[in-house]
């Protein structure tokens, strides 16, 4: 089984420990939602799958490709395969969107990792980039500003979408990926990653709240609370925790 | 990171050699007047350049160091060589140029830019200028472009009408140091309304421990015309310090423009100590483009003093400071006139421990009214241990003016580099990324071949200390 797997995971974050214990399997091919209230541990737990230099794991592995990641820096991380969808994306200074990823690309290729399926020059670079920039409704004028400088907070959602469908990657971590967007953007978005559905790609949906899962099917469901999975189930225990809220998890731990 | 510096320490080789020289005159160590009256009797200067240089002397050792600005304590004045001749061929076409010499250049990219934009290459080897070209049409159009030693020699008149004239010795102890044993620089003068389509360029390097270099530049922009002068180097490395004290002056006449470039990457043991000042008449304008890289010390503030009524001023500059250096550059805009404008923009990045200072001055005088000034200082800091401060001094004693003034300090920090990162560009190159993007309104000014040597100095210096 391919995937993505963490074992008895102990993340600190400055000293206090976040994640306490973590087991998961996340298999390729498949959309897997975690849920769970503010403070739980899902960004954490995003953060130290890519490599935050802030997100400590204090114990335990993460095997991806069958390699325990948690020594790599973040861009060898990237080289596997891993994407992170930030839900608060950096707004970075004298870099355009099209010139960060572009060399994102070359590092990318640098790595080995894609070779063919990327782009062979900057000029077709720049058509694929035209091209799903419009089907996520991302204004070209974006793509030649400032890396999120000036973006509104949906604008910074729908180019973080942008990136991922532009860098390829085999498993994606998209964290609180709808807040900030209206509903006709929520549902390009959950079209966008519905449609990247194959045997080679994984998903890792995090989220407070079940409105994108009305439009993403996960086919499968957790529930993160004070840092561990407290449930596990189908997309019914999505539609269960929109009804009874989190604190019914207060007793199972 | 071990990886990282070795790659480093490959790569800084090739700004980080010397030849073997067997100089012809080398002055003994320590300043007296004796040295600098053997300075110009071995140049067979006139009479009035040796008194000159002479009353310089006076001046620089009455003059106390600077207390502000940097620490200046390391300088060691008994220990420094006041002049070197390293040939006493000079040439004037590029097959003329002694091959040890040509070897050196060579390592430096100097044939390359040749073949580009060539236009006149005056290369300064140690204290002397050894090569000069001009092309033919630059002749044709009555341009001068000559080492200032033969340009003393050839046009003494000229000479004495203008040199010292912007840059007194009196100005400041470095000023005074450089008059009285200035050797090599250029000399530029372009006549009334001829514009000089391609970059004049000059390269030089320090070569030998504890040699001072001084180098003396002047250039004269006659009425309605135009010329862009470049100065860029790299040079090698020493374990003692070495000065480098050069004063450049510009004459910029009714309706001319210069602009001068300067893209530097001095040993880290070198104190930099420019005086670099501009008189721009009236309708003239002067462009300061300003980068610097290495160095232990730069103290360094371009200056253009507007004159006449319609003056402009720009001035770019770009510092960057890493362990052990510190950067206090900066900008003067002097309006004595009404209707002068000037626009300041810096740019330092410190990292490593290194720090940047920004030190400008703004000065409008009564009755300049109308002036406009803009100034727009920003400091990029990139770790705990680096620092920077801004100085901007205003002396503005006119009312009916417009004055702007932006600074900014940015920090980069450890989420943007993640962010960054976690698409798959490596730590130093995302440091690069961000520190070039901070830089362009420099690096959007000059040639290609100078922004992307650059670019490629900037990124090595961000591989040099990650982690």
């Amino acid at each position: 089984m391919e995937g993505l797997f963490i074992k008895d995971l102990h993340v600190s974050v400055e000293g206090k420990e976040i994640i306490k214990g973590l087991n998961l399997s996340l298999e390729m091919g498949k959309i897997h939602a975690i849920m769970g209230p503010n403070g739980s541990g899902k960004t954490t737990l995003g953060f130290v799958i890519i490599g935050h230099p802030k997100y400590k794991a204090i114990k335990g592995e993460i095997i991806f490709k069958g390699k325990n990641i948690l020594e790599l820096p973040p861009d060898e991380r990237a080289a596997l395969g891993l994407f992170l969808g930030f839900q608060y994306p950096y707004e970075i200074k004298g870099i355009t969107f099209q010139h960060f990823i572009w060399r994102s690309i070359l590092a990318l290729k640098d790595k080995k990792r894609n070779g063919e399926r990327f782009p062979k020059n900057f000029i077709e670079f720049k058509k694929e980039l035209r091209k799903k920039a419009e089907i996520l409704g991302v204004d070209e004028k974006f793509i030649e500003r400032d890396l999120n400088v000036g973006f509104s907070g949906g604008e910074k959602k729908r180019a973080e979408i942008l990136q991922m469908l532009l860098l390829k990657p085999e498993f994606v971590i998209l964290d609180e990926i709808d807040s900030g967007l209206d509903i006709d953007s929520v549902k390009i978005v959950a079209k966008t990653i519905e449609s990247m559905r194959s045997p080679d790609f994984g998903v890792l949906l995090i989220t407070h709240y079940q409105r994108i899962l009305n439009y993403v099917k996960p086919d499968k469901v957790y529930v993160m609370y004070k840092g561990e999975i407290v449930k596990e189930g189908g997309f019914e225990l999505a539609e269960e925790v929109e009804k009874t809220g989190y604190k019914i998890f207060e007793n199972s731990l | 990171m071990e990886n990282l510096k070795d790659i480093l320490t490959i790569d800084l080789k090739k700004y980080d050699f010397k030849d073997d020289v067997n100089y012809i005159y080398t002055a003994p160590k320590g300043l007296t007047k004796k040295i600098v009256e053997e300075i110009s009797y071995l140049k067979k200067e006139p009479d009035w350049m040796r008194r000159f240089r002479l009353k310089a002397l006076d001046i620089f050792l009455k003059k106390p160091i600077p207390r502000w600005g940097a620490d200046l304590s390391g300088i060691n004045f008994d220990e420094i060589s006041y002049y070197v001749k390293p040939t006493d061929r000079k040439g004037t076409s590029w097959e003329d140029v002694p091959d040890y010499i040509k070897k050196t250049f060579e390592k430096l990219g100097i044939p390359e830019a040749e073949r580009k934009f060539l236009a006149g290459v005056g290369a300064q080897y140690d204290s002397e200028v050894v090569y000069h070209s001009i092309k033919k049409e630059l002749e044709k159009k009555g341009v001068i472009f000559l080492d200032t030693d033969t340009a003393l020699k050839e046009y003494p008149d000229f000479f004495e009408e203008y040199f010292g004239k912007v840059v007194p010795p009196t100005d400041n102890k470095f000023a005074a140091l450089n008059s009285a044993v200035w050797s090599g620089g250029s000399f530029i003068y372009v006549p009334p309304g001829v514009h000089v389509e391609f970059p004049l360029q000059a390269y030089f390097r320090i070569n030998a421990a504890n040699i001072g270099q001084f180098e003396r530049t002047l250039i004269i922009a006659d009425e309605g015309s135009f010329v862009h002068y470049i100065e860029g180097c790299t040079a090698p490395m020493y374990s003692s310090f070495s000065l480098h004290a050069a004063v450049v002056e510009i004459i910029v006449k009714k309706g001319a423009r210069v602009r001068y470039t300067t893209i530097q990457n001095w040993a880290h043991n070198i104190y930099n100590l420019v005086t670099k000042r501009a008189i721009a008449y009236k309708d003239a304008s002067v462009e300061w483009v300003d980068g610097n890289m290495g160095s232990k010390v730069t103290m360094k503030y371009p200056c253009v003093i507007m004159k006449e009524k319609g003056a402009r001023a720009e001035i770019i500059s770009v510092s960057y400071a890493g362990k052990g250096q510190h950067q206090d550059t900066g900008a003067k805009a002097i309006h004595l006139a009404p209707y002068t404008s000037s626009r300041i923009i810096s740019k330092s990045i410190s990292k490593d421990g290194g720090r940047t200072s920004y030190r400008g001055l703004v000065k409008i005088i009564k009755g300049a009214k109308g002036v406009k000034s803009n100034v727009n200082c920003d400091a990029l800091i990139l770790d705990e241990k680096s620092r920077s401060d801004t100085y901007p001094y205003m002396e503005i004693n006119e009312e009916e003016v417009d004055i702007g003034h932006e600074a900014s300090v940015g920090r980069i920090s450890e989420e943007e580099i993640f962010y960054i990162t976690s698409r798959g560009i490596p730590e130093s190159e995302a440091l690069a990324l961000i520190v070039l993007g901070f830089i362009e309104p420099l690096t959007k000014e000059l040639p290609m071949e100078y922004a992307i040597e650059l670019n490629r100095l900037i990124q090595l210096e961000m591989e040099g200390s990650v982690g």
